[in-house]
């Protein structure tokens, strides 16, 4: 089984067309790694998914880095 | 008993508005709209014309591929939230313009899913027999809502109309439709009507939409219908020869069809040069590709649409 880490890494790197040695944990999504506003939503669908959660709009505004997306899930997951 | 597409149409203005005039109005740019949206240009109704001239176009095309005559026409249902009239109906008015007199008309309000929500409506009068003939439009005039100062939304919207005549058949046809809504979402996407007492308002009738929550929605909702549609018939993506969506975003249209591991060739697209004609974007969409020779009689198609409301809807067609 892989880690949160690993497994949040992996849909930033299908979502966003990026390699994998750019997903650097303070890398900003739309400052670093080229992603636009719906790119940004659609990243927040795929970790909803992959996470089986809901993220509220008002908490998606706040992922804007790897590590919040990391940290969301891990306060949130049920894994 | 079954309804099939007898034949169809299409109208679009001959006004363009492209991305570099959009540019000299508003702070936006070409790249910036081509990568949010996929448009690159709009058709723009001329003042002479509004959704009953272009409905009327549309029609006599799709008669005329149906070989035939407005009089054979039990019923007209045109599919519009931008006609210029609160009554008659814009359906009433194609029908007098087309001389259809033997037929019933009334419009559809469910936004850019119209068409789909009307061709749902004729396909139940054709197949329990209360019709033989049916004449479905779907026309609008978006750009016309829209706040000429409002950079999110001048970009997506532009005008057009679309129709499909449907006729009585032994075989189908279409296999079934599918139709949908939430009103719960109703802030998210839509236009006031302007008021007459006690105070007239304008401004706040513009057209309105939080793009991003949009998106979101119709994605997940879009991806649903889809996969609920095939699962229906026990059908699976690979027995598609056509999606032909709403164009109203390439980005919804990629992740639709994604969801459906359908490659994007089978995709009908033609929002580049269209924009989003609200309802008339699925008959436009479906007559282009008829009408250059992609889709071929005996083909398998899945029509989607979704729009404020929410309303969506989908139809399974072997054309």
């Amino acid at each position: 089984m892989s880690t949160i880490e690993e497994r949040v890494k992996k849909i930033i790197i299908e979502q966003l067309g990026v390699k994998e040695e750019e997903v650097k944990l303070e890398a900003s999504f739309e400052n670093d790694l080229g992603a636009d506003s719906l790119d940004t939503v659609e990243l927040v669908m795929a970790l909803e998914e992959e996470f089986e959660t809901e993220i509220p709009d008002e908490e998606a505004e706040k992922i804007r880095t790897v590590q919040a997306a990391i940290d969301y899930v891990t306060n949130h997951s049920a894994d | 008993m079954f309804s099939r597409i007898s034949g169809t149409g299409h109208y679009l203005p001959c006004q363009r508005l492209t991305n570099q005039d959009l540019e000299q109005r508003v702070d936006t740019s070409d790249q910036w709209i081509m990568e949010r949206t996929g448009i690159r240009e709009r058709r723009i109704a001329a003042s002479d014309e509004n959704v009953v001239s272009m409905a009327v176009q549309s029609g006599q095309a799709a008669l005329q591929a149906a070989k035939l005559n407005a009089q054979d026409l039990d019923m007209i249902i045109v599919a519009t939230t931008s006609a210029d009239k609160a009554f008659p109906s814009a359906a009433c008015e194609v029908q007098a313009q087309l001389g259809a007199t033997k037929a019933a008309a009334f419009d559809v309000a469910a936004a850019c899913a119209g068409f789909i929500f009307a061709m749902s409506v004729a396909d139940q009068y054709i197949k329990t027999g209360m019709a033989k003939h049916i004449l479905v439009i779907g026309a609008d005039v978006l750009s016309r809502l829209c706040n000429p100062d409002d950079r999110n939304t001048i970009v997506l919207f532009g005008d057009g109309a679309g129709a499909a005549v449907l006729s009585r058949a032994a075989q189908p046809g279409i296999l079934s439709t599918h139709i949908y809504c939430d009103g719960e979402y109703a802030a998210l996407l839509g236009a006031d009507l302007p008021t007459r007492n006690p105070d007239p308002i304008t401004e706040q009738a513009w057209l309105y939409m939080k793009g991003n929550e949009v998106f979101k929605v119709a994605v997940q909702k879009l991806s649903e219908l889809v996969q609920d549609t095939l699962e229906k018939h026990n059908l699976t993506a690979d027995s598609l020869d056509w999606l032909v969506p709403h164009q109203a975003n390439y980005r919804i249209i990629q992740a639709t069809a994604r969801k459906l591991k359908m490659p994007i060739e089978q995709v009908v697209l033609t929002l580049e040069y269209t924009g989003n004609t609200s309802a008339a974007s699925v008959p436009i969409a479906l007559d282009v590709a008829i009408r250059d020779g992609r889709i071929q009689r005996g083909h398998r198609l899945l029509l989607e649409a979704f729009g404020g409301g929410f309303a969506w809807g989908s139809a399974l067609i072997e054309y």
